[in-house]
């Protein structure tokens, strides 16, 4: 198949098919958010905590 | 497909944590440092509690509190130890941001390729740095701030609103839904995010520097992100299709 068949294979699913990979996608990436970013236990702040800082989290 | 999403996201996340850890050390860490002498100089008793205001039912803190200086939790060694983890925390909010992108391109299901990525880029750039940063500026170690909670929840409305708003004011083709877009980009800024009251240790002209260093440092990142993220997508979510 051509790659522009392929590419275009996907735009054709349905919406439906696409939901549960997306909501995979997207839970998976709140929870990291939240964990590198958010969570407040002192250990986890102090680790990340430059980092944090940097990326313009709400810190402390 | 969840697992080539998978790979696509740790793929560039990864890669765009490693290359954003190596532009902060020279650029917003330095900062970072250079406020913490003046955070640290109030000495062992520097408030938590700053100042609170039982009219407005607020509290304001002072952006750090103790925890640094007390004895009871673990935190990095300054220097090398430091170093590596704060490259880990940006590995993961790396990863973390590249899932949410990879969520959306999958979600549009357009074909992708790098210079697509990098206007989904500079959208995630505007939803999750530049409309918060909007109604609560990077802060420094020692910037006075709002309760945590408070702007922790003012952040994440602001992140899905401007990111609700940017999808339907540029992705659909009702005008109706261009107007709601506009609508939810601004609803946050109308709302307001939680205030601090001025005058923390930390001079005016370093928190300036330190906003302007993270929000640029942020596009960089964001930039790279969607360029290696659109890649990424094309690489190994639309091209195993062909087998």
């Amino acid at each position: 198949m051509s790659d522009q068949v392929l590419k275009a294979s996907i735009a054709a699913q349905h919406l439906a098919q696409r939901a549960l990979p997306v909501c995979v996608l997207a839970i998976l990436g709140v929870f990291l958010l939240y964990g590198v970013g958010f969570a407040q236990p002192d250990v986890v702040h102090n680790a990340a905590h430059d980092g944090r800082h940097s990326f313009a989290f709400p810190c402390h | 497909m969840i697992g080539r999403l998978l790979t696509a996201a740790l793929v560039s996340g990864v890669l765009a944590g490693v290359l954003i850890s190596v532009v902060h050390h020279f650029t917003t860490t330095p900062i970072i440092l250079h406020a913490e002498h003046y955070e640290g100089s109030g000495g062992d008793e520097h408030a938590v509690l700053m100042w609170s205001d039982e009219v407005a039912g607020g509290q304001f803190y002072l952006a750090h509190g103790d925890e640094d200086h007390g004895d009871e939790a673990w935190g990095p060694e300054d220097g090398l130890e430091r170093t590596l983890f704060t490259s880990l925390a940006n590995i993961i909010t790396g990863v973390a941001f590249a899932a949410l992108l990879m969520a959306g391109f999958h979600m549009r299901g357009e074909p992708m390729d790098g210079r697509k990525g990098v206007a989904w880029g500079v959208a995630g750039f505007t939803v999750f740095a530049l409309a918060p940063a909007m109604g609560l500026p990077p802060e420094l170690p020692g910037t006075m701030a709002g309760s945590v909670e408070s702007r922790q929840l003012w952040w994440a409305f602001a992140a899905i609103s401007t990111g609700a708003g940017l999808w339907f004011l540029l992705l659909t083709r009702h005008i109706a839904m261009h107007a709601a877009g506009v609508l939810l980009i601004a609803l946050p800024h109308i709302v307001g995010a939680p205030q601090a009251v001025l005058g923390g240790p930390v001079p005016p002209e370093l928190a300036a520097h330190f906003a302007a260093a993270s929000l640029g440092t942020g596009l960089v990142f964001w930039a790279l992100l969607g360029w290696i993220g659109g890649k990424s997508y094309q690489r190994f979510v639309e091209r195993p299709a062909e087998t």
